[in-house]
């Protein structure tokens, strides 16, 4: 069609702002919300609870102290903190993102937003944003819970380095829940029924958890040969189903948190032996060095985030505004 | 020029195979009420998105007040107010939220904003509810408010899609009313409906779609002269006459017939109603009823669908 090529006028982010603000509002004072921290609350609280308990004894004898409350496996719950917000993040995010789109269609306000001066791209970009922040103030939040429940009953001040690794973290965790949430609103613009939207959502991230590392392993052991007769063939079954697993984002965000967060971490693949000489076994990273270890897995994060929100934004740039 | 508010050329839209809007001609001029008529599914609401660059254009030429909705959209819809068939609003707003995110969006500074929704909330009977929230209004309030909306954005145009439709009696009357206020106040309406004697009330000239095309446009005498033969018809009863009779040689009358115990139909090429009357008296006769049968919108539909249907 000739006429589609003609070049539209006016700035695709005119209104952004309003929108932004307005889901923004709406996010933050939703019931929805109020249940998604509470959500966080108690499934956070029990580990960090025990393992702050367990890192009291042991106070002066770590340089990372802080970063322990976030890594380490307490004794009585055999989940570290960063499992659960693994496990959460996901679940939040869909609960901000399953009906962005599709309740708009539902409420029959889409149409009569639409013939505002905006376009698509503003209402789409806005939500998405609006969401993503949502994301960002209960994490911060979450996070400062921690730094200060760690102040209180450990008694010492974090290191520069170990607020440092903590932002750090930080950023993780929102790029991850921002894929969850370009994810979700996928759904929503694809389905018109808002439960059809949060079960496939939902569905997704079942698989990435359970299903997924089975399926993963499957594929590499079926690319296992008779017999392995060289390194390179062990390497190479190694990476391919390192890769395979690196599909779901779990995967990367707990990677990327782990070279975060355990400073002692040198390589997220198989070492070789090459790799070890002169190293000194658990001394940490410099933060520089970390982050250049994490990098690939944070531009993953945020590239699958990209690659979906895109997908999402074709999508509804060609759907009929009737409902 | 400068008269017309929309023109429109030879504008298409296909889906597929199907043109659900095939090459369509229309022109709107400032201040009058245009109703746009036709079964549901005849492209009625196509041609409402394409007018406001919400759907694409599949060919021809859309110019609303000077702009064209494909490449400025934005221009089109900063100056034109649309009323979506069934509108919704946020619920869990109040009017007056509703009313401030939409001025957001239209980036007015926010002391008018306050101002101008006011106002328009009081236009429309919506200002002593303004901070109820939505959800608790009616479906004829929530019309209101969308008429409120296009008040406060001082639309040049107004889309109106089946704006009367699910509405009881009263609030009907009462919406109609305010598209007639909006007229007054220079807003040119475009409106799309079934209801077809609440159209012919309020509408200066209609268009009749069928299947994607404009079958008939004009006010709604042209039409039934159009399609139900020019003339001007009246019923007359009368008692102790033979008014068929007594008729006969009027200059204008063109034939009287009976029409049951002491009434006839008269159809003639003006408007006779004087000299019937006089004939009648003089005659001898007790003239008890005479009224012009306004030619309705609804006759000219029926009829004009039976008619399209004999030919298909």
């Amino acid at each position: 069609m000739p006429r589609s090529a003609a070049r539209r006028e006016g700035s695709p982010f005119t209104g952004i702002g309003p929108v932004y603000l307005k889901e923004l509002a709406d996010n933050l004072s939703s019931i929805r919300m109020l249940v998604l921290t509470l959500f966080i609350i108690v499934f956070g609280a029990f580990p960090v609870a025990s393992s702050l308990q367990q890192l009291r004894t042991v106070v002066g004898s770590d340089a990372f102290l802080f970063l322990r409350i976030f890594t380490i496996e307490p004794e009585q719950v055999p989940i570290p903190f960063v499992q659960a917000l693994n496990f959460i993040i996901p679940l939040m995010a869909i609960g901000l993102g399953f009906d962005l789109v599709n309740s708009e269609f539902n409420r029959r306000t889409l149409s009569r937003v639409l013939s505002q001066p905006l376009y698509r791209d503003a209402l789409l970009l806005g939500k998405f944003l609006a969401g993503i922040t949502t994301l960002a103030v209960a994490m911060v939040a979450l996070w400062l819970i921690v730094f200060g429940a760690g102040l209180l009953l450990l008694g010492l001040p974090p290191r520069g380095v170990e607020v440092a690794r903590g932002i750090g973290f930080l950023v993780v965790a929102v790029a991850y829940g921002g894929v969850w949430l370009a994810i979700a609103m996928f759904f929503s613009v694809i389905f018109r029924s808002t439960a059809t939207s949060a079960l496939c959502s939902l569905g997704l991230w079942l698989f990435f958890f359970i299903l997924w590392p089975m399926i993963a392993q499957a594929i590499t052991m079926a690319f296992v040969p008779a017999e392995i007769t060289s390194l390179d063939q062990f390497m190479g079954l190694q990476q391919l189903g390192l890769a395979l697993q690196r599909v779901s984002p779990g995967t990367l965000f707990s990677e990327a948190v782990l070279g975060l967060l355990n400073p002692e971490t040198r390589t997220l693949g198989p070492m070789l032996p090459s790799q070890m000489r002169g190293a000194i076994m658990g001394a940490p990273l410099p933060l520089d060095q970390s982050l250049l270890l994490i990098w690939p897995q944070v531009t993953g994060l945020i590239a699958g985030m990209i690659v979906v929100f895109t997908a999402s934004y074709v999508i509804f740039q060609r759907e009929e505004v009737r409902a | 020029m400068s008269d017309n508010v929309i023109e429109v050329h030879g504008l298409t839209k296909v889906y597929g195979a199907a043109h659900a809007v095939n090459a369509i001609d229309l022109t709107i001029r400032r201040g009058e009420i245009f109703g746009l008529l036709g079964p549901n599914g005849a492209g009625k609401t196509t041609t409402i998105l394409m007018l406001l660059g919400l759907t694409e254009t599949s060919g021809g030429t859309v110019d609303v007040l000077g702009f064209d909705p494909v490449r400025q959209p934005l221009e089109v819809k900063r100056r034109v107010g649309y009323l979506p068939d069934a509108v919704g609003f946020y619920d869990h707003l109040t009017a007056r939220e509703n009313l401030i995110y939409t001025a957001r969006l239209l980036d007015i500074p926010r002391r008018e904003a306050d101002q101008r929704i006011m106002e328009a909330l009081r236009s429309v009977d919506l200002a002593d509810v303004a901070d109820k929230r939505v959800s608790t209004f009616s479906r004829g309030m929530r019309q209101r408010l969308g008429i409120a909306e296009i008040v406060m954005k001082r639309a040049e145009v107004a889309i109106l899609d089946e704006p009367t439709s699910g509405l009881d009696p009263h609030a009907t009357f009462e919406l109609l009313e305010m598209i007639r206020r909006l007229k007054k106040s220079g807003v040119a309406v475009l409106l799309s409906s079934h209801l077809l004697d609440r159209v012919q009330s309020v509408c200066d000239r209609v268009a009749l779609f069928n299947k994607g095309r404009i079958a008939l446009m004009g006010t709604v005498v042209e039409l039934a002269n159009q399609v139900l033969g020019a003339g001007h018809p009246l019923l007359v009863e009368a008692t102790g006459i033979d008014v068929a009779e007594a008729l006969s040689g009027t200059p204008g009358v063109q034939q009287v017939v009976p029409a049951g115990e002491g009434a006839w139909r008269v159809t003639a090429d003006r408007d006779v109603r004087a000299e019937v009357a006089r004939r009648i008296v003089t005659a001898g006769g007790a003239l008890t009823r005479l009224a012009d049968l306004q030619p309705s919108l609804e006759e000219v539909y029926t009829r004009y669908f039976q008619e399209a249907r004999h030919a298909a």
